[in-house]
């Protein structure tokens, strides 16, 4: 095989990583700082990606412009499904948050059935058939806006946790429960706006996968799990892990697909996903838990 | 060991228990075939339950990948009647070790490592997926083109060789929840049982005390696992195909979870109920959405959703402690 | 395989019994069977996957079924009474769901898209001896396993391999060039292995002008087939030869334009290519790729009686083998009813055996079963996508246009 198709594949497999990346960037920033397992995570980035559908057939606006209205929209869902639902449900043992969370998933998947039909879709932009040749390198014009915008989208995260005062008070919350209730935070509150804010980045990610791939009602599971495969690779609770872990799995997909099979090409990431776990639980980037 | 086995069981438990198996095995002769299904999905997912309630019910391991050990029960039983013609029974003696296995594996790799909770459950699906795609690319089981055995007759029950009316399978799926449930007890009351208790409540309590918690750890998951594979083999021979799609599927998985969870995580009598409630509603929903001549794909399963959403909400610990407390029947949560 | 004897569980026994002495009486009370069975509809329960992942192909057979009560009136045939069974795209409801149809009366199911939930709902029919027509589903073991009430008037894979490969030749022929090379991608799921596995059998046996060069599988649940391409693009090979569903082929189009590379054909051998979703989806794009399925026959005159009630109740909806397979197999119970007379399953899987319709829509000469309840006279069609219809291009008896030749490039479409 020429050797600039390993080149192309392996640029096109870091471009998708690193969208995969944010979208597993909100799964984590949950659980670091809320500790609960969004198990309904793939299904919440559907709806996004439905809103986007909707606005683009309808009214023609890109889903990239529309990136933050609609991470805004999932920020109110997501701190509204934080406050009303779930922090009730934050000192239940684990398996009640998932089964929680199982049966909202079910809801999303059947509602968004019933509302926009089973067919798969999708949105055509301008760009949505470009590609730039440089050479023998050919580059999907989607997957470049969409994996930039999702290192912006990243950097602003990684921003706000560290230079605003809100994600200060966040980071101290995820750190020492007890110490941020003593210091006089309310910390219930600081859970739906850290659900809220992981919500924005699936919401933000579906946006840009919209481009990428098409949508239908029972996508939701499968990325749910690639969001967790990720997650755990890259460190569950670690925002740089998340990013390292969607490149990671993104690279994988794709040299694994050429090197063999492609139809077995899920194999090596549940693969990688089992060596990172035996190899070094706390994932990549983790810190061990005490 | 019956008496042991009845001892701190009050006699009304006892009596309640007894005229619930006579109308288990009289229903047969009332229910219409289209209700026998029902009930034979119920016994199933009653018994699989059951079985998956022993690693997280009573050892605290949360499993979300339970489909693999129906998955490698059905196929390894399948495929030895098909390329071998060896009967079911006899395929159980190579099914249930290869399921054990798989869970020990799993267990060895895991708990050497100290993964737990979340973790430990996406271990457990992570392998799942990874065999299902296995599966889908292992041509001597059919790969996805599906592993189909012969016909199946209904003429006479060769209980044998598992082919007969779906009423035989129906006997056997009560006989295999029956054995479990007094199973468990028996394993809830022995030695083992109690360390297991003490590893949910606080592994390293557990360990402080000089419970070997890893053994343990590893014995819960290669029972659970072993009879699953039994459920698995059931399956192959009850739908007569098997698709890797299909059976190693994450929502086999979630299914099996969803009865225990309902009924009463780590109670005896919780998977049992969990499967009844749980289908109830799913097959009650349709013949609601029937009646009222709603023909929209998707609106079962939205219902099933929220009504799952509200029972998780109200009953937090699941039915069956709920139903103790107004009763004040014996079996709390163990 | 050797055939069993009838069912002996209670209520099957009756059933054989009153069947039994119905065909006794038949003679002496004619005319009052007949009278009964113009008055009733016959019930069809009709099972498809219409949530679950399966759900986009489920409800366009759906189609099939809402544009059936019309032509089937107007053709003369008695009226049915439509029960439907969402199967959920999963075995276990399948096969519940089979059970709660018969049990609320059905007398004859229909269904069910997929292989293995096909299966377990002809278990099912077979014990009840209820009369199960299949309308799609290619795994050629369901016909194979001796039963006796299941029917299915669709091709198995070997039939629309041949058949593909029959017609590829006639259309090399009538454009004057063939592709030296090809490379094979197919989907791995149930339908695609059990294609990729009749290849090799039925290949040799056609003396092809190309020989495939690798043979890439790809996984149903992928998101992006960029690898996919690049893979079949640096083979180098002339002509694509496909086996895929509807999603993969949106993707694998979108990454052919993206990487630039446009084959000589596009030689499709299932579904996706000649979809509506396709169509309107890649506009321009969709233009060209062949697809050699299990068609209709645009000639025939039932033909255009579904296509005019099928712009009636879905406009802009093109008409597919979804609506088609699942149309004639209403057809075939239709039919079967008025012959027998009755609705007695026993005497109508006997009526729906000996089914010999002619004006009928699929291709061949009508709708026939062999002794395993197989159709097998049917005949594939050879489409070409053109400007968002789709036209007929082999072979020539249902034919209604030439073909085009070869495949346009992507980047010189405007």
């Amino acid at each position: 095989m020429p050797p600039e198709v390993y080149l192309n594949v392996a640029v096109g497999g870091v471009l998708t990583g690193l969208v995969y990346g944010l979208m597993a960037l909100g799964l984590s920033v949950i659980f670091g700082v809320v500790r609960v397992v969004n198990f309904a995570h793939g299904e919440m980035m559907t709806v996004a990606m439905y809103i986007a559908l909707t606005l683009f057939s309808a009214l023609h606006l890109d889903p990239l412009v529309m990136l933050v209205p609609i991470a805004a929209v999932l920020f109110v869902l997501g701190y509204a499904l934080q406050a009303g639902l779930i922090n009730s449900f934050i000192s239940r043992p684990e398996h009640n948050q998932f089964l929680l969370l199982i049966a909202i998933a079910i809801i999303i998947v059947n509602a968004l059935l019933i509302l926009f039909g089973p067919d798969s879709q999708n949105v055509q932009t301008a760009y949505g058939y470009q590609s730039f040749q440089y050479g023998p390198l050919i580059v999907d014009a989607t997957k470049v806006y969409a994996a930039s915008t999702a290192i912006v989208v990243a950097a602003v995260l990684f921003g706000f946790f560290r230079y605003t005062l809100l994600g200060t008070a966040i980071r101290a919350c995820a750190d020492n429960q007890t110490g941020a209730v003593v210091v006089g935070l309310n910390v219930k509150q600081l859970y739906a706006l850290t659900f809220g804010i992981g919500a924005a980045c699936v919401g933000a990610a579906g946006c840009m996968l919209l481009l990428i791939f098409d949508v239908t009602p029972s996508v939701g599971p499968a990325y749910t799990l690639l969001a967790f495969v990720i997650v755990i690779t890259g460190g569950l609770g670690s925002m740089p892990g998340a990013i390292v872990g969607g490149v990671l799995i993104g690279l994988t997909e794709a040299i694994a697909g050429l090197l063999f099979t492609p139809s077995a090409k899920s194999m090596f990431v549940f693969a990688i996903l089992v060596i990172v776990l035996l190899v070094r639980p706390q994932g990549i980037m983790g810190k061990r838990a005490a | 060991m019956i008496a042991r086995l009845a001892e701190g069981v009050r006699l009304r438990t006892l009596i309640a228990l007894s005229v619930l198996l006579v109308l288990f095995i009289t229903a047969p002769l009332a229910a219409s075939d289209y209700l026998l299904t029902v009930l034979t999905l119920i016994l199933y997912f009653a018994y699989a339950g059951q079985a998956w309630n022993i690693m997280m019910g009573f050892a605290g391991q949360l499993s979300l990948g339970h489909a693999l050990y129906v998955g490698l029960g059905a196929y390894t039983a399948a495929a030895l009647f098909v390329h071998f013609g060896i009967g079911p029974w006899l395929g159980l003696l190579v099914a249930v070790p290869v399921a054990a296995g798989a869970g020990a594996f799993i267990g060895f790799l895991a708990f050497r490592f100290r993964v737990a909770g979340v973790y430990f459950a996406i271990l457990t699906i992570a392998v799942a997926e990874f065999a299902r795609v296995g599966f889908e690319h292992l041509t001597w089981t059919g790969a996805t083109a599906g592993l189909f055995l012969p016909v199946a007759q209904y003429t006479h029950n060769d209980v044998w060789n598992l082919r007969g009316h779906p009423v035989m399978f129906y006997y056997i799926l009560l006989g295999a929840t029956v054995i479990a449930f007094i199973g468990c007890r028996a394993l809830l009351q022995s030695r083992m049982g109690y360390f297991w208790l003490a590893i949910r409540e606080d592994e390293e309590a557990a360990r402080a005390v000089g419970i070997d918690t890893f053994r343990y750890k590893m014995m819960a998951v290669a029972i659970s696992a072993g009879m699953t594979a039994f459920a698995g083999v059931i399956y192959a021979f009850y739908y007569n195909n098997l698709f890797p799609e299909q059976v190693f599927n994450i929502s086999q998985s979630i299914l099996i979870v969803l009865a225990p969870f309902v009924g009463g995580l780590g109670t005896l009598f919780g998977p049992i109920l969990g499967a009844f409630v749980l289908e109830t509603i799913a097959e009650s929903t349709r013949v609601l959405l029937e009646w009222l001549g709603v023909d929209l794909p998707g609106t079962n399963q939205l219902l099933f959703g929220v009504v799952l959403l509200t029972v998780v909400i109200v009953l937090p610990d699941g039915v069956w402690p709920w139903i103790c407390r107004q009763m004040g029947l014996t079996e709390q949560k163990p | 395989m050797s055939r069993k004897s009838y069912p002996g569980n209670k209520s099957a026994t009756r059933r054989a019994v009153s069947a039994g002495l119905g065909a006794a009486a038949l003679a002496g009370f004619a005319s009052f069977n007949i009278v009964r069975a113009q008055t009733a509809a016959l019930k069809v329960g009709v099972l498809l996957p219409r949530s679950g992942v399966q759900a986009g192909i489920g409800q366009d057979c759906q189609r099939g079924v809402d544009i059936a009560p019309g032509i089937l009136k107007e053709l003369g045939l008695p009226a049915l009474e439509i029960m439907n069974g969402d199967t959920e795209t999963k075995v276990e409801i399948a096969r519940s769901r089979a059970e709660k149809l018969i049990s609320d009366g059905a007398q004859v199911l229909v269904g069910a898209f997929d292989s293995g939930q096909s299966t377990a709902i002809a278990q099912v029919a077979e014990q009840k001896g209820i009369p199960y027509i299949v309308n799609i589903a290619a795994a050629p073991q369901i016909t194979e396993q001796g039963y006796k009430f299941v029917f299915r008037n669709f091709p198995t894979a070997g039939m629309i391999l041949s058949d593909a490969f029959a017609n590829q030749k006639e259309l090399f022929e009538a454009a004057g060039a063939s592709p030296k090379t090809a490379v094979f991608m197919h989907i791995n799921d149930t339908f695609g292995t059990a294609m990729k596995g009749g290849i090799g059998a039925v290949m040799p046996k056609f003396d092809l002008p190309y020989t495939l060069v690798d043979t890439i599988a790809y996984d149903p649940a992928a998101r992006d087939l960029s690898v996919e391409v690049a893979k079949a693009k640096a083979t180098g090979a002339d002509a694509l030869l496909m086996v895929s569903r509807l999603n993969d082929a949106i993707l694998l189009t979108r990454e052919l334009v993206k990487q630039r590379w446009s084959p000589m054909a596009i030689l499709s051998m299932g579904p996706g290519w000649y979809e509506d979703q396709y169509l309107k989806t890649l506009g321009k794009l969709s233009d060209g790729p062949l697809s050699f399925v299990p068609w209709y026959d645009p000639n025939k005159p039932l033909s255009k009686k579904l296509e005019d009630a099928l712009a009636k109740a879905h406009p802009g909806v093109n008409l597919n083998t979804n609506h088609v397979y699942t149309f004639e197999a209403l057809l075939v119970a239709a039919d079967a009813y008025k012959r027998a007379g009755s609705s007695d399953p026993k005497a109508l899987a006997d009526a729906i055996r000996n089914v010999n319709i002619t004006n009928n829509v699929s291709p061949g000469p009508g709708i026939q079963f062999n002794e395993k309840g197989q159709n097998d006279k049917l005949k594939g069609s050879a489409i070409q996508n053109r400007g968002g219809k789709l036209v007929t291009v082999a072979p020539k008896t249902a034919a209604n246009a030439k073909v085009e030749w070869p495949l346009k490039p992507y980047d010189k479409r405007g």
